[in-house]
């Protein structure tokens, strides 16, 4: 009785896996757009984590989920020395408001 | 069972790795529709060596194609050994297991098939690879990251010295770093540890002085008498220089000695003498000598290395694909560098990327991305604690065909600080996981 609960409780979460795994898929998964905005904001995955989520216990900040406009202010700020950094005035230099604008809107759409 | 799939649940488990698991699969008769023992007979991709580059590659060609293009990564190794922070175990602060990831997360959570198999062959023509057990591999693209090969055969004696163990390298991580650490430990106090490094480029340019700072720390806590004796063909310190002067004059008088334009050019193992094309010979205790480096050796094998007197792989910056053979692409520490590129895995990782993202746009019909993007960050410790920083950010600039760092960008440390030291290590945790999970 407890086995057959369990299997099927593990196919329906399955089901649920599988079909949420279809669902997740982007329409947009072709259009190149999505592929260039995803490889820009690979090159913060180094030390923010793949799509913006760091490892546990790591004091860098995760940049996944949060609010764009709070990613773009920050960058900014660590562009003008307003916010200061060990690395990150170094580093956010080297993109333009297009690229900041892309990065912010990419790992904010990115699940916590 | 219950109790772990609630717990996994709660956790947030993760849902392709549970999906790809055997058991997911054999309860749903899903076996088949993945490769999960075997070596597949051909793959969209195969990538060759799951370092930096490599495993990166790998990773992000199936992240960005949303795990529509199978690839199969091949590897010698069992576990991925970095590198970076691999000086700290030589200084005794961290242990191997600090430095090592399994392959595991790579098969487990993005379906990547992992070949535990060492890359004998590859012909760009039928556009295959054989493995030295003998299988062979089709491929749609080919990605090469075999990392460097280090030419023991440029000082005399070495390759002889090198292979009984006499005189270690500990440059690719990995044994060799063990038995360095033992025969640091063995020196007696008043002993002389002396490193060579050769003319640039050459993997990691901070590497050797970071290397030499550590077991000064180490040197001056538990043998104070002993010295560090940096022994370079360079004329000059090639990477922070001002800043490892600093710590040197300031933490390690008396200890570590740094002296340029000594290019080694003989070794006697048995005397502890290393000879030099203009300087007087040394004498040391423990001799780390590192030979001249260049493209790893399958690429040197496909005749990918058509630059600088043949010691590395000429790219196409924009893809990464190499300019002698069509639909291989080539990473990490074996292509010529464009300016201001360091041979290092950040920068190997960031190759991946943008190789994988000219990947997937070639498989799917689109184009590729005509401004794509590095970034760099090398920590160096200069005791166990103590970190500096050089970092840069670079352009694609189509007009050059090259990649530049943009202006402005970039830049080092004012001085060591702990708060580095914090950073590094993280960077060094979320590099492996961006890596390899």
């Amino acid at each position: 009785m407890r086995t057959q609960t369990i299997a099927s409780l593990t196919m329906s979460l399955l089901c649920l896996a599988l079909g949420a795994q279809a669902q997740d898929k982007p329409q947009s998964a072709g259009s190149k757009e999505a592929l260039y905005s995803k490889s820009l904001a690979a090159t913060c995955a180094n030390c923010h984590g793949t799509n913006g989520k760091v490892v546990e216990g790591s004091s860098v900040t995760s940049l996944a989920g949060l609010d764009s406009n709070y990613i773009v202010a920050q960058m900014k700020a660590f562009k003008s020395g307003a916010r200061p950094a060990t690395v990150m005035h170094q580093i956010s230099k080297g993109y333009n408001d297009a690229q900041i604008e892309s990065l912010a809107a990419y790992f904010a759409a990115q699940k916590k | 069972m219950n109790t772990s799939l609630h717990s996994a649940a709660a956790a947030g488990f993760k849902r392709r790795a549970f999906l790809q698991s055997s058991a997911a699969l054999s309860l749903l008769g899903l076996a088949g529709c993945a490769s999960l023992s075997g070596t597949p007979s051909k793959a969209k991709v195969v990538v060759i060596g799951g370092g930096y580059g490599g495993a990166t590659a790998a990773k992000y060609v199936r992240l960005l194609s949303d795990y529509k293009i199978d690839v199969v990564l091949i590897e010698p190794q069992d576990a991925f050994i970095s590198c970076p922070i691999s000086n700290l175990v030589l200084g005794g602060s961290k242990q191997m297991g600090d430095i090592t990831t399994s392959y595991a997360g790579l098969s487990k959570n993005h379906g990547i098939k992992v070949v535990k198999d060492y890359a004998s062959a590859v012909d760009t023509a039928k556009k295959t690879v054989t493995l030295a057990g003998g299988a062979t591999i089709a491929y749609d693209k080919l990605v090469v990251s075999p990392g460097i090969e280090l030419m023991f055969d440029s000082i005399d004696g070495l390759k002889q010295a090198n292979a009984s163990g006499q005189i270690l390298q500990a440059w690719k991580a990995g044994a060799e770093t063990v038995a360095l650490r033992k025969q640091l430990q063995a020196m007696p106090d008043g002993g002389v540890y002396a490193l060579t490094i050769p003319e640039a480029p050459y993997r990691c340019p901070p590497g050797p002085y970071e290397r030499a700072s550590v077991i000064a720390a180490y040197f001056k806590a538990a043998k104070p008498r002993s010295k560090v004796l940096i022994l370079d063909a360079n004329s000059d310190v090639t990477s922070k220089g001002p800043l490892f002067k600093k710590v040197w004059a300031e933490q390690y008088k008396g200890i570590l000695e740094y002296r340029g334009q000594h290019k080694a050019t003989a070794v006697d193992a048995k005397a502890g003498i290393i000879k030099f094309d203009v300087q007087d010979d040394v004498k040391a205790n423990v001799l780390n000598v590192l030979p001249a480096m260049r493209a790893g050796t399958i690429a040197v094998q496909t005749g990918l290395n058509n630059q600088a007197n043949n010691r590395w792989c000429g790219v196409n910056y924009l893809t990464f694909e190499s300019t002698a053979a069509k639909d291989v692409h080539v990473l990490g520490d074996s292509i010529q560098i464009a300016p201001g590129m360091p041979k290092s895995g950040h920068m190997a990782n960031n190759h991946g990327k943008v190789a994988a993202a000219a990947i997937v746009a070639q498989l799917s019909g689109l184009d590729v991305n005509p401004a794509p993007m590095l970034t760099n960050t090398c920590y160096s410790f200069v005791d166990p604690k103590n970190v500096i920083h050089v970092a840069s950010v670079h352009e694609y600039v189509a007009a050059e065909k090259t990649f530049k760092t943009v202006a402005g960008s970039g830049g080092v440390s004012p001085g060591p600080t702990e708060l580095e030291g914090v950073y590094a290590l993280n960077w060094a945790s979320n590099i492996w996981a961006d890596t390899l999970v």
